[in-house]
């Protein structure tokens, strides 16, 4: 697919340069980016914290500390944090570096879907030890 | 897809080694990049060794001497040399290289051999001279002239000094002072992947200039105009075009400048 901001032909350069146009966005994922980034700071604290202190547990402690109320809760919440925080960066990663059209449009839905699905996965998963 | 390595007519090779210093005791060797257009060869690096005390102190005073003296096939820009008109910006360093103006870079700053080169990631028209066209387009794209609804006054459109300090800095390096050589946005990895469409700092920079401007009533306008993943959020505060700045002004403050006012405005 040829596009506006490619390099060829007779284009006039202010052609080029104006593109598509602007698309009106961006600022939203900047601010959800630097939320989540912050969100996720005391979630990987309490997670690493976490981690330690229920080291070498059994499988049925291990259950019942993530069936208590505030542990499934702030897993859930750090699982929804951090995997929302991997998808907007992981599209920063493929706008940044993927040039061929069809192939970002591929990559971005797909990284998306896969997150998405992980993410689901994982709080069923909570969900089903804890209720 | 990804490319991974340089198109093959664009791999550097070794050129000829000038000695021009006739056994001198003040000599330096410049690495010159050199590219012609005309002969279908790959670009390679000249040598040449000249005697400093037949040049001015700068890296400009030495190639104007190359030039002159020395091999007149050499092609650079320039017109100023005193750090005004931006002309002269090229990759210069006795390592890895800095992009800065050679006319206000001392050749003594460098204890080895100097390299110049192009500014780097932009086409090459000759020599050191990059193609400019689609860095100026992008400038003429922000519409970098005062934009006003409200009818004109019979005398200048007043500003308090306050609001002038935004724009000229208060040590005078404000944005109001750049001189466009775009040093920074050929130093910005962002801008080397993705300059088709992000706008660049020193584009961004002039952006903020106006948006800045008391006097400019087209701000949400020429925000409207930058809201885009591309346009101003490849930006990833990398900094190097506040550290390369052969002006010592700051594009990549400007552009967080511009990303709170996109954040502030929701």
């Amino acid at each position: 697919m040829k596009l506006k901001w490619d390099n060829e032909g007779m284009k006039s350069p202010l052609a080029r340069a104006r593109g598509l146009g602007s698309a009106h966005e961006g600022a939203d994922h900047w601010m959800k980016q630097r939320i989540t980034a912050i969100a996720n700071i005391p979630l990987v604290i309490w997670f690493v914290f976490s981690v330690v202190s229920i080291r070498g547990a059994s499988h049925a402690e291990f259950t019942e500390w993530l069936a208590h109320p505030v542990n499934a809760i702030l897993a859930i919440l750090l699982i929804i944090s951090t995997f929302y925080h991997a998808v907007l960066g992981s599209q920063v990663v493929v706008e940044d570096y993927i040039h061929s059209e069809w192939f970002k449009v591929v990559k971005l839905i797909g990284t998306k879907l896969f997150f998405f699905a992980l993410a689901v996965a994982c709080i069923f998963s909570i969900l089903k030890i804890a209720l | 897809m990804a490319e991974f390595a340089l198109p093959q007519n664009s791999k550097v090779q070794k050129g000829k080694a000038i000695d021009a210093a006739n056994g001198a005791k003040r000599k330096k060797t410049f690495k010159v990049y050199r590219w012609d257009p005309d002969d279908d060869q790959n670009p390679r690096m000249d040598e040449y060794t000249i005697d400093l005390d037949k040049c001015g102190p700068m890296v400009l005073d030495a190639l104007l001497h190359i030039k002159n003296d020395v091999d007149q096939t050499l092609t650079l820009r320039r017109s100023c040399r005193e750090g005004i008109c931006g002309s002269c910006a090229m990759n210069i360093g006795d390592g890895k290289g800095t992009n800065t103006l050679a006319c206000t870079q001392a050749i003594d700053e460098f204890k080895g051999d100097i390299s110049v080169r192009p500014l780097p990631h932009m086409p090459v028209v000759k020599d050191l001279v990059p193609d400019l066209n689609h860095v100026y387009a992008q400038y003429t794209s922000i519409e970098p002239w005062l934009k006003t609804d409200s009818p004109a006054p019979n005398r200048e459109r007043l500003q308090t000094e306050e609001d002038s300090t935004i724009l000229n800095g208060a040590d005078g390096n404000g944005p109001a002072a750049c001189i466009l050589c775009f040093c920074c946005s050929t130093s910005c990895p962002s801008y080397w992947w993705n300059g088709d469409r992000f706008l660049g700092p020193a584009i961004l920079l002039q952006a903020y200039r106006w948006i800045a401007d008391s006097r400019d009533e087209a701000t949400g306008e020429r925000l409207d105009q930058l809201e885009d993943p591309f346009r101003l959020y490849r930006c990833h505060t990398i900094m190097n075009c506040t550290n390369t700045c052969p002006k010592g002004l700051n594009p990549a403050k400007a552009i967080a400048e511009i990303k709170k006012l996109m954040a502030v405005r929701r």
